[in-house]
């Protein structure tokens, strides 16, 4: 089409959907219910259109595929293509993107027009993020989405949500402004932009260094890696369910799909001097959040605080630098953009009841609402990480991974699991079970079919991967495999003149 | 070694634009003199005329350098991109003064004569190739922007901004006079390519002296720090749209003729200059940060967001190569199409009483004037440098150049400088969609409408087209080298 391709495809069709709600649609009552569909089907239109592209997708091959080039700016180039890292976080982004606007259906009711433009902009930069191959272009879409998420938390959030959407917006700015920097000198160096490119070409040691610290300050702020967590507590519990779902589920992959794509393969030399470094704040953020947690009385900082730990997880497992652990990253981010987003969406069923995410207003959910009850559960367990459910199969293989590349990491590691069941069961067990403390809770419904729909899906996968996580391993196997091999490879020339110098 | 005679005619071709706007100016005045205000309407028309005419004409001119009036004049590609800069900066500015002068009854026909008069001086600025040249478009663009900015001459804060102005003016017009008297000293020229091959390596104490004097009096005209103290004064004390005039077009001239003095006439010498404008550019970029945070009046705010803009075209400057100059050109035009929008926007929102202020004016706008908020919100993530706006690619050449010069200090200096004005920004974005409404608003002038599409067209699609603007802007660049 126009010598477009399918990614492409992806980019452009959440914008028509946004530019058709924007000029199409009016303010008033009908507007407002059409706005809703229009925005429900154009998401699934762009699930549909990403199965496609997976129907496409060649597992087999470590490269990128589906690659499309056009000139844009001299060197910098329009150039999309997805490999097996990038993939699964297109899929787990569109497949995501109609829960949240279900999520959204009756919770948001002013500026109903404005939410859905947003949200429609956020999913086109999201998947920009993942598909781009040009390194200015990935930091015109990773830094894009700041907008639309400044707007959805400033302007549908909680009671404190600028406070919150200053801090979501600054700390990330921050961060990705180093990036830039950076993006630049690579310029400069390299000569082009093409991620391909600069995939091939050897950067200086030296040099390494300061570029890798300059992307591990964007990726840690996003991802985010304690001590710059501080934003994530605070964005989430101002933040509307939805906007707590994409950032639990998508943003915060950024982060880990930057690493995998950009800091392990362009700097290996760098990685390889920095993975302690790593490792200690993955493991701080493990045991620390974790305990940080449990100490928790609002709903959504307790998960907020729980997605922290996991990223810790996800950190560790990637600069592991083996295939146990870069696979086991990728896997636990796609299980934990599944599971915590539907923890999401769990506590927006009963906050929409009740109007409060206090724990201690909560109690004997599960007499009145035991469907509730049920997926809750499966949430939770697998949030702690319950072999069965996909939450273990990611934490297991970065830890096997982690105790590869250093045992003690792993040992730490470890305890955070213990920890994670704490602050997990502990939750379930005081919303769930218990007394029924107040008597509004004696009239509360259970889930609807709209909410029953938002989440047995999820339910299902997280129980499917956890028993089968086949499919995405396999699909990231190829491009992981050569990932680690130049990493491998870095270390072993490392090694080399370490044992010459002697 | 002249060997022309003196009585020749020299070629006139290359200053066509000019001398339209010079002829112009004066049919206007006489007009003026003649049918007094009656003629305003038809005055400012032709104020618009003549100016979309030199545009055109310095379009045809294409990018081929030629140099006249003995060596004092010179067009090449880099003027003619810079002076469709200025060209469309002082259109803009025109186009939005009519409505709100017409609205406080100061709408006077000498207004437009002079912002004629002194798009001339900045083109001569921008064309000039020795230090009289520099001067005599430098002054000729500075008077009648003296007068502009006191054009309210019944109120006091106008008048104080057309005084402050002046005296500072002046003053900084004689530091560069004296930079120029000892450049002119110790080279034996006032010719900038032939300073430039006798200060070729080994520079004379002298001379060096008198290009800090030169570069503070530049610095004082693109109100850089530590000589913007004027700027937020003049800018809250000038009418609105004197405002937005200052802040546009003659920020183009000064900045292509600071690229011009330090490219051509010591490009021998960078490294004496480069820490002359990293200095500039670091101050700027930090305390337009950071002194914007505490302001409420717009215009203020504005005055200290052009402070740090020009920060960063100075550090891009800095980096003293093709690249540079290059990033010079693309943030200028990304400034100029920023800067011009918000105050169309300002412009456009009418209230009873007059127009928006005070950035509490602006509470609610997203609920009153929703697309009016949407334009300003993007123009403001725009100033931010957040993709895909026109603001992001301006930062983006503008610091790759500086990285290419191995500026890295100044490079991150400056974009935590921008982290830290995003606050001002986003203050601006939270008023109008966080906070309720205060005052209605009437629908804007259809001029400053058609300004407002215009410049808000460019920099929310800045992306899909920029291609042609960057190519431009390197050949523009190219012909420095």
């Amino acid at each position: 089409m126009l010598g477009f391709g399918i990614l492409t495809g992806l980019l452009v069709l959440p914008l028509v959907g946004s530019l058709f709600i924007a000029f199409g649609l009016k303010d008033d009552e009908a507007g407002v219910r059409n706005t809703r569909w229009v925005a429900l089907w154009t998401t699934l239109a762009v699930f549909v259109l990403s199965l496609f592209a997976w129907g496409q997708f060649d597992i087999a091959k470590p490269g990128f595929q589906l690659v499309e080039r056009r000139e844009w700016l001299g060197p910098i180039v329009y150039q999309l293509g997805v490999d097996g890292v990038s993939m699964p976080f297109v899929l787990l982004t569109a497949f995501l993107m109609p829960f949240c606007i279900l999520a959204s259906w009756e919770s948001i009711t002013k500026r109903v027009r404005e939410y859905m433009i947003a949200f429609l902009v956020l999913e086109t930069m999201m998947l920009g993020v993942f598909v781009a191959l040009d390194t200015v272009l990935f930091y015109v879409f990773f830094e894009a989405g700041l907008i639309p998420m400044f707007l959805i938390i400033g302007i549908w959030g909680g009671a404190r949500r600028i406070y919150a959407s200053f801090k979501l917006f600054l700390y990330t700015l921050l961060g990705s402004v180093l990036m830039l920097l950076a993006i630049m000198f690579m310029y400069w160096d390299a000569g082009t932009t093409d991620i391909i490119k600069l995939l091939a070409h050897k950067f200086d040691p030296a040099f390494q260094k300061w570029l890798w610290l300059a992307f591990f300050a964007s990726f840690a702020v996003k991802m985010p890696m304690w001590p710059v967590h501080t934003w994530l507590p605070d964005a989430h519990v101002e933040a509307p369910t939805a906007g707590s779902v994409i950032l639990a589920a998508i943003l915060l992959k950024m982060g880990g799909y930057g690493f995998i794509r950009f800091s392990l393969p362009m700097f290996p030399d760098a990685s390889l001097y920095f993975a302690n470094f790593v490792f200690a704040l993955s493991v701080i953020a493990i045991v620390y959040t974790s305990l940080v947690a449990m100490m928790q009385d609002d709903i959504k900082k307790l998960i907020a605080y729980s997605s922290v730990a996991h990223m810790g997880f996800v950190t560790m497992g990637i600069f592991a630098g083996n295939t146990q652990g870069v696979q086991g990253a990728v896997f636990q981010m796609v299980s934990h953009g599944l599971v915590s987003g539907a923890l999401f969406l769990c506590v927006g069923v009963v906050y929409d009841r009740m109007h409060t995410r206090e724990i201690s207003a909560y109690g004997g959910l599960v007499n009145r609402m035991p469907w509730y009850a049920l997926v809750f559960m499966v949430f939770t367990m697998a949030n702690v990480g319950l072999p069965g459910t996909s939450g273990f199969v990611g934490e297991f293989l970065t830890l096997l991974g982690a105790f590869k590349a250093n045992t003690w990491v792993a040992f730490f590691a470890t305890t955070g699991v213990i920890l994670s069941a704490c602050y997990a069961l502990w939750l379930f067990a005081r919303v769930i079970f218990g007394e029924v403390r107040k008597p509004v809770f004696e009239t509360i419904p259970d889930l609807d079919r709209r909410e029953m729909a938002m989440l047995a899906p999820l339910a299902l996968l997280v129980i499917y991967y956890g028993v089968q996580p086949g499919p995405i391993l396999d699909a990231s196997a190829a491009s992981i495999d050569q990932i680690v091999k130049t990493y491998q490879a870095a270390i072993a020339a490392a090694q080399k003149t370490a044992l010459l110098a002697q | 070694m002249i060997t022309t005679p003196v009585f020749a005619v020299p070629d006139l071709w290359p200053a066509l634009p000019e001398i339209l706007l010079a002829l112009g100016a004066l049919a206007m005045l006489v007009i003026g003199a003649v049918k007094r205000e009656k003629a305003t309407s038809l005055i400012d028309m032709i104020g618009i005329c003549l100016l979309a005419g030199a545009f055109l004409l310095v379009l045809g001119q294409g990018t081929a350098k030629v140099v006249t009036f003995e060596g004092a004049f010179v067009i090449d590609g880099f003027s003619r991109f810079m002076k469709l800069l200025t060209l469309a900066g002082s259109i803009f500015a025109l186009l939005l003064s009519m409505d709100y002068l017409e609205s406080r009854g100061i709408r006077k026909f000498e207004y437009s004569i002079l912002v004629v008069l002194s798009t001339l001086g900045m083109l001569m600025m921008i064309s000039a190739n020795d230090l009289i040249g520099l001067y005599l478009g430098l002054e000729l663009q500075s008077l009648a922007l003296y007068v502009v900015a006191s054009i309210h001459r019944d109120d006091a804060k106008s008048a104080e901004a057309g005084l402050k102005y002046f005296v500072l003016g002046a003053l900084s017009s004689g530091m560069l006079l004296y930079g120029a008297s000892l450049i002119y000293g110790f080279t034996g020229n006032v010719n900038f390519d032939t300073i430039a091959q006798v200060l070729q390596g080994q520079a004379a104490v002298g001379a060096v002296f008198g290009l800090v004097f030169v570069a503070a009096g530049l610095a004082f005209k693109v109100s850089a720090v530590p000589f913007h103290m004027w700027t937020p004064d003049v800018y809250e004390g000038s009418p609105t749209p004197v405002t937005a005039f200052f802040a546009g077009a003659p920020k183009m001239a000064a900045i292509a003729l600071f690229v011009r003095v330090m490219m051509e006439a010591f490009p021998g010498i960078t490294h004496q200059w480069q820490q002359i404008v990293a200095f500039l550019a670091i101050a700027s970029m930090v305390l337009g940060a950071f002194a914007a945070i505490g302001q409420q009046n717009l215009k203020r705010l504005m005055a200290y967001s052009s402070i740090g803009n020009m920060g960063y075209a100075l550090t891009s400057l800095a980096s003293g190569s093709e690249a540079g100059v290059q990033g010079v050109a693309v943030f200028m035009a990304t400034y100029l199409m920023m800067t011009a929008g918000v105050f169309a926007c300002v412009l456009a929102l009418r209230t009873e009483k007059g127009h928006a202020e005070t950035i509490s004016d602006l509470a609610g706008l997203s609920k009153s004037r929703p697309g009016m908020a949407f334009i300003l919100a993007m123009l403001m993530f725009s100033l931010i440098g957040i993709p895909p706006l026109a603001g992001f690619f301006g930062k983006f050449y503008a610091f790759a150049a500086a990285i290419q010069a191995k500026l890295y200090i100044l490079a991150v200096i400056g974009i935590v400088a921008s982290v830290v004005s995003a606050f001002y920004y986003l203050r601006i974005v939270k008023v109008m969609y966080m906070d309720e409404p205060t005052v209605t608003f009437r629908d804007g002038a259809p001029e400053v409408r058609a300004v407002l599409a215009v410049t808000f067209g460019f920099v929310f699609l800045f992306a899909i087209f920029a291609g042609p603007l960057v190519d431009a802007a390197a050949a523009a660049a190219k012909s420095l080298f």
